[in-house]
């Protein structure tokens, strides 16, 4: 189909989006699902596999009680009714990357259920639905090897990796989100950017999604004012934050585009492309596989004891969003502020840094100055700069202490950049520590006087601001390490002069 | 000299122990029995002469070097090839397994190692463990040793054979609706289906796995306990195994084995009329009552109303679990792989696979398990299934509130000639009728030798509370120590 697409905010004026997200998120423990086998991420294919894992005839699964307690802190932190009593499922289909050819999942008798999440666009608080969180074991990866474009047609091999198979994985599913309109595809990125920050605040995944450890489907429909929901599509394939707003746009208006011609929107799968930004169309749900979903006899039911779960409740981290905001209240920062430290990738940063000592402002100031302005040179994430916290904070303590002046601070830090060690220990193998010792200061300024007895006559004479010359002659003598108040406190004593 | 392939493992084990005979003699003489006769009997799908030489060395080294051996130390013992050994093929008696040798031990097996016991092989069986006849193996039927030419039960027909064929004092089987049970009945043979979760099923290549349980199976009730012993406990590796030691069902055999059965109150199940049984059945089985009062049991009726839908109930859950326990079985990481030759879709390799590599009732047990589990069937067929399963462990239940044990014949007829009853599946179906209950309940039955009709075995079943097994143990050593064992014909 070669139609325009119409104008997007045209478009949403006159349809109604209704979105959905299933986010699948791989968890960070130690040990996969089912058995014993190490989920850390990379190595040799199909090394991380034991009979169970690779579905082999008499195996049996056993259920990690890590993971099962890490879903039940995410359906906690989603506000989610944990169940007394539930069942693991197998949901049945031929794969070559499912060894046993069905997956273990849940079914109707989900660990977590009907929670929500509430998330700002706008400096709006929008509340979004959480139909169910359940756990779940990833498949293998399948390489197709020999083709040009790495899919399956004119691939000469296939080639599966089970290292991934029975990695532990939450799926968690959102209710449908009417009513957002032209924001949908802000509010759709704002859900995920959100679930992903609490997820981490959690400590449950590294929710990488370059990695593939955050999955994101989106659901999408059109309808118009006062109609039913129309026919929903699933966008698969969703791989960064980015891609999350630009899948819904892109879908809202291809429908669109459909519905104005007079044609009617396929129930299917549809792929997300990074490069173009468009969607095209998977497997249709209208032929869609019978799963044959019952309950996995292999496992006993899990039946988390109330106790635990109040346990595990208690215990659970503040929110980020009202994490931001207490922070952003004991920084005393505008909005506007607060935004650009989100923007830069530096709360945790600055969290930290505060918390080694330093004053918001100075931790503020280093992050987002100096080691953002390296950051966005480079195009390093803030984090990965190659300066922690303690190193930030370390320095500031220098300067604090009088021993660093911000000019030779910033010096430092590139050295701390380099990786050339602490702050202090470049400090004194580069020999920048500012020249404090008043003898060797007394003698610069003596110099530094009588090789200008114009000025100092000025000065003596009450011309107070006229030692401005003499102290940067005396820093250019002593190459920038010292003070230079207490330069130009001596340069007045010496003169005689009250400053 | 005795013949060391005629003595109980009791004695044998008693013999190594003492160093009256060496574990590498009592493992040569099976050995050279089973080339002597199984070409008749076909109860072993492979022999593992070199691991059980092995194996045997091994313990009469460990004795030489003056260590406590097991009880059981030196003993040869028959596998069923539904259990996972490492190195030594695996085939479920299935073409799609042939060949394959797993990389793991199945617990059990690790358990019988442990034990010092010698596992002279793998033994027949019908395939995936789905028939009562042994005539499903992909590898060829097994024979009676009674009469080889009938069948000698299924799916263990491999391992009772085994025993009663002399080739082996233990065997281990396993019991999804009988298979341990009905081929003992059939062979003169003991065998005991322990509580479901109390052995475990690690390693056991599952056919239906709520219902799968792996047994003991033995000349003698005492044989079988001893087994019954060294192979049960809890199981980390299986979720569904108990976290309970095994009751003591050796001092229960010991116990029975005195033939005072004074204060046991055993039910005889109203429901099971003896319709569609063989008189001579009925009539081994109404003697046997009459042996077990004089014991001093006292004899009660009790109604089961449910237990006449657990047949039907059984052919929805136990399909239903294969059609998903049976698909990995893709020609994709193991076993056969058929049509692989670079122009056919994966769909179709695995379809060809799958269509060469199981047999028929393999198919039919897969699709009407497919068909159970359906959109839009599931409700009717496996959702109302599994309510009759609780209707019958209720029924169980509240028969347990009035006697210790129930007792009934363990299969309907003898053993039947080989043929008879494989064109029409549900006469098949039937030699199971009494013994499926139970495996829909999860607790434990025996069978034991309780007379003869016709010149062939029939076997007493009795059925105990779930973790009670020791209380079948005590019933069926009473019985047995009256009626004693029985011999074949020499083959």
């Amino acid at each position: 189909m070669t139609t325009t697409l119409p104008a997007y905010d045209e478009v949403v004026a006159r349809y109604e989006p209704v979105i959905g997200l299933e986010t699948h998120v791989e968890l960070g423990t130690n040990t996969k699902m089912f058995c014993g086998c190490p989920t850390d991420f990379g190595g040799e294919p199909n090394t991380r596999v034991c009979p169970v894992c690779l579905g082999l005839p008499g195996s049996l699964p056993v259920a990690n009680k890590a993971a099962i307690e890490a879903t039940i802190r995410i359906g906690l932190a989603l506000n989610c009714s944990i169940a007394q009593w539930c069942r693991f499922a197998r949901k049945n289909y031929f794969y070559p990357d499912m060894p046993k050819d069905f997956q273990i999942s849940q079914y109707d008798e989900p660990l977590c259920s009907d929670g929500y999440l509430d998330v700002e666009v706008d400096g709006e608080l929008v509340r979004i639905g959480i139909e169910r969180v359940h756990l779940e074991e990833d498949t293998g990866k399948t390489l197709h090897v020999g083709g040009a474009t790495g899919r399956i047609h004119g691939a000469t091999e296939s080639l599966v990796d089970y290292n991934r198979a029975g990695i532990p994985l939450v799926e968690i599913v959102t209710k449908p989100v009417p009513g957002t309109g032209a924001l949908a595809p802000e509010v759709a990125k704002a859900y995920v950017t959100e679930l992903r920050d609490v997820l981490r605040s959690l400590g449950v995944s590294d929710v990488r999604m370059e990695e593939g450890s955050l999955r994101c489907d989106v659901n999408t429909s059109l309808n118009l004012p006062g109609e039913e929901w129309g026919t929903r599509t699933e966008t698969k394939n969703v791989n960064s934050l980015r891609s999350v707003e630009r899948a819904v746009r892109s879908e809202i208006l291809r429908q669109a585009s459909v519905l104005d011609a007079g044609g009617r929107i396929t129930q299917e799968t549809r792929h997300f492309h990074e490069d173009t930004g468009d969607t095209t169309p998977g497997r249709s749900k209208e032929t869609a596989t019978d799963y044959r979903y019952f309950p996995e006899p292999d496992l006993v039911p899990l039946a988390p004891d109330t106790a635990w779960v109040a346990e595990l409740k208690a215990a659970l981290p503040e929110l980020p969003r009202l994490h931001r905001r207490r922070l952003q209240e004991q920084w005393g920062l505008s909005d506007l502020d607060m935004q650009s430290v989100l923007n830069a990738g530096a709360v945790e940063l600055i969290e930290a840094t505060v918390a080694a000592g330093t004053t918001p402002a100075a931790a503020r100031k280093w992050w987002l100055g100096e080691l953002s302005r390296r950051a966005n040179e480079t195009g390093t994430e803030l984090a990965d700069i190659g300066a922690t916290p303690a190193q930030v904070a370390e320095l500031q303590g220098l300067v604090d202490a009088g021993k660093l002046n911000d000019k030779l601070a910033r010096t430092v830090l590139e050295g701390v950049v380099a990786g050339e060690g602490s702050p202090t220990e470049i400090m004194t193998n580069r020999g920048l520590e500012v020249v404090s010792d008043t003898g060797a200061l007394t003698a610069a300024v003596d110099e530094a006087i009588a090789a200008n007895p114009g000025i100092a006559d000025k000065i003596r004479s009450g011309k107070v601001a006229a030692a401005g010359a003499l102290v940067g002659a005396v820093m250019k003598a002593t190459r920038g390490q010292a003070d230079a108040k207490t330069v130009r406190d001596l340069v007045l004593e010496r003169l005689g002069v009250q400053g | 000299m005795t013949d060391l392939t005629r003595m109980t493992a009791t004695d044998l084990a008693g013999l190594v122990a003492s160093g009256e005979t060496s574990a590498v003699e009592v493992t040569r003489a099976h050995l050279d029995r089973i080339a002597a006769v199984d070409d008749r009997v076909h109860a072993f799908l492979h022999v593992d002469t070199e691991g059980a030489l092995a194996a045997a060395r091994a313990v009469d080294e460990r004795r030489a070097a003056g260590e406590q051996l097991g009880p059981l130390a030196g003993v040869p013992v028959a596998v069923k090839d539904v259990l996972t050994t490492k190195g030594v093929p695996t085939t479920v008696g299935s073409k799609i397994l042939e060949g394959w040798r797993p990389p793991y031990d199945a617990t059990i097996v690790q358990r019988l190692r442990a034990a010092g016991t010698v596992m002279l092989g793998k033994t027949n069986m019908d395939e995936f463990a789905m028939g009562s006849s042994t005539e499903y193996s992909a590898y060829g039927p097994t024979h009676n040793p009674w009469d080889t030419d009938r069948i000698p039960g299924g799916s263990g027909g491999g391992s009772a054979a085994a025993l009663a064929a002399y080739e082996a004092p233990l065997a281990i089987g396993s019991d999804t609706g009988g298979s341990i049970r009905q081929p003992g009945a059939v062979t003169g043979t003991v065998g005991a289906k322990p509580t479901y979760g109390g052995t475990s099923r690690y390693g056991l290549v599952a056919f239906s796995s709520s219902l799968d349980t792996p047994g003991p199976c033995a000349r003698t009730v005492l044989d079988a306990a001893l087994l019954h012993q060294v192979i049960g406990g809890h199981d980390p590796r299986d979720s569904t195994s108990i976290p309970q030691p095994v009751p003591d069902v050796v001092a229960a055999a010991k116990l029975g084995a005195t033939g005072d059965l004074t204060g046991v109150r055993l039910g005889i199940v109203r429901e099971f009329t003896g319709e569609g049984a063989e008189p001579g059945v009925m009539a081994a089985f109404r003697e046997s009552v009459d042996t077990l009062a004089k014991l001093g049991a006292e004899i009660v009726e009790v109604s089961c109303p449910h237990f006449r839908y657990a047949l039907p109930a059984y052919y929805l859950i136990a399909p239903s679990e294969c059609s998903s326990n049976l698909a990995r079985f893709d020609g994709v990481r193991f076993g056969l792989r058929v049509g692989d030759d670079g122009n056919r879709s994966l769909e179709e390799v695995m379809s060809l696979t799958r269509e060469a590599g199981f047999g028929a009732e393999v198919k039919r047990r897969i699709m009407v398990g497919t068909y159970a589990l359906s959109s839009g069937y599931y409700d009717a067929y496996y959702g109302q299934a599994q309510k009759v399963r609780t209707l019958i462990t209720r029924d169980f239940t509240s028969a347990f509130e009035q006697v210790d044990a129930l007792i009934s014949p363990t299969t309907p007829f003898v053993a039947f000639p080989i043929g008879a009853r494989t064109a029409d599946p549900y006469q098949m179906y039937l030699a199971d009728l009494f013994t499926i209950p139970t495996n829909l309940y999860g607790g434990p039955g025996i069978s034991v030798p309780c007379g003869l009709s016709e010149g062939l075995p029939v076997g007493l079943q009795v059925m105990a509370p779930t973790m009670a097994d020791d209380r079948m143990y005590r019933v069926a050593a009473a019985l047995e120590s009256v009626v004693g064992t029985f011999t074949p014909p020499a083959l």
